[in-house]
């Protein structure tokens, strides 16, 4: 990168940076040429940080309260909730801010999905964000833990179970899991542990994630390379950070809305019944985050397949740079992977809320039928579309039009704005 | 700048009827005006400390509530008792202390720092009291509960004959809003059981408000507290976003580019 001769005007700027360049990487970070089209779906990687961060901060506090034993925890959850200061508002804060987290890490991904962004060269950055969600579910599901309560408990109970699918060392896994012969305070207190490890790697992830992301550079929503810096592109600071600010901060206000005048409403409220190793709840059911895959698990018969489909659901778009044989990235110039697009984001929305239902009569085959059709996008659609799909023609940089541009430009612009 | 509207309410559609269709239970509950729904819901402070008086009168002698202390009868956002009163309230429970000097333990008035006394001392006991049922914690039941206020506030009024082809075991009552109609709980209201010291009539309807805004006080004691905070949380971030709007619409003026 150009900006790699960059040199501090003071002498002891100088001094220091030739021993260490922080501050070549601080101007690098304020100078870093950004693709001026870049919609708002591009500020989620900014209100993701500022959910990590939160995560972070707000999980010290409660830490710094909350008691891991099976016998003390739901109490010491009442004590925040009731006698620590603004406890209250730090709990929720945390438990909706997982929420929170999830929805903008959906659209993140998604609109990855929608530009090609996972497509070369960023499929290190891509299969980074992977590891990334899975660590964010492993610290959810434990998170969700840690209260003690119901459906912690038997959360807990079903999703370690999984493993004892496996063949022959399956129960000695789940054993060796628990820490004993259920689910108990040995369990608890290793979710703890585990729970407050794994932000920590995420946000060593992140930091990779981000230095991946500078060496290509952004995508944009014209899915195009372009030249860094040009005319295409404007200086992060302070055109990307105001724009991510003012995304941000209508996220905060939704985000708001939630911790101040429905806290609870994600939730579920078996949660605040202790948590009785003799009481099965009606229902057990995962944070809504967690129900697409929580439905492909229960739409297959067996146990072993199921927790198989279920894994795979996740892993398969670790490999999707390469089963989307397109050469093109963005959906604005490939008609038909558009609407293959909208219909796989139906199929998730579809075995997301048959996953908060009972796996019986009809919604066990809608899910049957959602899971089937989610492998069919990810291993026959996409893999077939790059070579039979007629795409749009693609204009060779985005300043394009302003300059004269060429004819078919136009029209692309203009399927771009309605699709917007 | 309108598809970030239009993604926003989207997302505020698809949570707003996902926790619908969640909420969306077989039974209608009954339905009445709670005085903290809404952005600057409050308690009723008299009905706070009629409800008091109806679970320490009748619903204490079964259940618990164990998070409470005497002491928060007299914190903001609360029933407000004032603080003699709370004394006087605690004073009026024997509470096991100890143990002493001589390794004995012993009882004493309770203080406003004592929790709520319990009526059972174990969960096998309230068993043992109670049939087999054990009569639950009613801290945060509110909120243990998928209907919320308007659930306990239906169950107290939902006691009925049983219909012909339901047949109740001895101990076991109909009642139309609990899951699977059958309930350990005998009905615990009565027009006229509580004597209120205001003069307000005592009818199950009244009561059932009365206790269930307590529990829904007990469950969220700083609910106050936090619609007032969010209400100034919410328009100091509006009136931030407005300005960081137009600070961001300024600096993109200098490049041919829209935002």
């Amino acid at each position: 990168m150009s900006d790699h001769d960059y040199r501090p005007k003071s002498k002891v700027g100088q001094w220091f940076n030739d021993r260490l360049p922080l501050l070549t990487l601080a101007n690098h970070l304020t100078d870093y040429p950004t693709p001026k089209n870049l919609n708002y779906w591009w500020t989620f990687g900014g209100i993701l940080t500022f959910c990590l961060i939160t995560q972070i901060v707000t999980g010290l506090t409660l830490a710094m309260h909350y008691i891991a034993h099976a016998d003390m925890a739901f109490e010491s959850v009442e004590h925040i909730m009731r006698d620590v200061n603004y406890g209250w508002l730090i709990r929720y804060i945390h438990a909706n801010g997982a929420s929170m987290f999830f929805l903008a890490v959906y659209i993140h991904i998604f609109r990855s999905l929608f530009y090609g962004s996972y497509k070369s060269p960023r499929e290190i950055i891509w299969i980074l964000g992977i590891i990334i969600y899975l660590l964010m579910m492993a610290a959810a599901f434990m998170g969700y833990v840690l209260p003690w309560g119901q459906m912690s408990f038997w959360g807990a109970t079903v999703i370690t179970n999984l493993f004892s699918a496996i063949p022959l060392v399956g129960e000695g896994i789940v054993t060796w899991l628990w820490g004993g012969y259920s689910v108990d305070n040995p369990t608890l207190t290793r979710f703890f542990t585990l729970h407050y490890l794994i932000p920590f790697l995420i946000l060593g992830l992140v930091v990779l994630h981000i230095w991946a992301l500078h060496v290509p550079g952004n995508n944009n929503p014209v899915g195009i390379d372009i030249k860094k810096p040009s005319k295409d592109t404007v200086p992060f600071h302070p055109y990307i950070v105001i724009k991510d600010g003012f995304a941000l901060l209508m996220f905060m206000i939704v985000f708001a809305f939630f911790v101040f005048y429905a806290p609870n409403i994600l939730g579920h409220a078996d949660n605040y019944i202790e948590a009785n190793p003799m009481v099965t709840p009606a229902h057990i059911v995962p944070e809504w985050y967690l129900l697409p895959f929580y439905a492909i698990l229960r739409s297959v018969p067996d146990k072993l397949l199921g927790v198989v489909a279920m894994l795979s659901a996740i892993l398969i778009l670790a490999v999707l740079p390469w089963l989307d044989t397109s050469k093109i990235r963005s959906a604005v110039f490939r008609p038909l992977y558009r609407q293959f697009y909208w219909i796989l984001v139906a199929d998730v929305l579809i075995l997301g809320y048959v996953g908060a239902m009972p796996a019986e009569g009809l919604y066990l085959l809608i899910a049957r039928v959602a899971t089937a059709y989610y492998f069919l996008h990810f291993l026959v659609i996409l893999p077939v579309l790059g070579f039979k799909e007629k795409t749009l023609p693609v204009p060779l940089s985005i300043t394009e039009p302003v300059l004269g541009g060429s004819p078919n430009l136009a029209a692309a612009r203009n399927k771009e704005s309605k699709i917007e | 700048m309108k598809n970030l509207f239009k993604l926003f309410s989207i997302i505020i559609i698809i949570i707003a009827s996902n926790s619908y269709s969640l909420a969306a239970e077989k039974v209608e509950y009954l339905k009445t005006d709670w005085s903290f729904k809404g952005l600057f819901g409050k308690f009723d402070r008299s009905s706070l400390q009629r409800g008091y008086q109806v679970y320490t009168e009748v619903c204490a002698s079964c259940h618990s509530m164990k998070y409470l202390s005497y002491r928060n009868l007299a914190e903001p956002g609360g029933p407000e008792f004032s603080e003699a009163q709370a004394k006087a309230i605690a004073a009026s429970f024997e509470v096991t202390d100890g143990p002493n000097s001589d390794g004995e333990m012993f009882t004493r008035p309770g203080k406003l720092s004592d929790k709520f006394v319990m009526p059972y001392e174990n969960v096998k006991a309230a068993q043992a009291a109670n049939g087999g049922a054990y009569p639950p914690d009613m801290s945060v039941l509110v909120k243990a509960r998928g209907g919320g206020v308007d659930y306990i506030y239906s169950l107290l009024q939902g006691y009925e004959e049983a219909p012909s082809n339901v047949s109740l075991d001895d101990g076991v009552y109909y009642n139309k809003y609990m899951y699977g109609n059958k309930i350990r709980m005998a009905a615990p209201l009565t027009d006229g059981l509580v004597e209120y010291g205001d003069g307000t009539n005592a009818s199950v309807e009244q009561m059932s408000k009365d206790v269930t805004t307590f529990l829904m006080w007990s469950a969220e004691p700083h609910l106050e507290a936090r619609h007032q905070m969010g209400f100034k949380a919410i328009v100091y971030l509006i009136i931030l976003t407005v300005l960081v709007y137009f600070s961001m619409k300024k600096i993109w003026s200098r490049v041919e580019s829209e935002v």
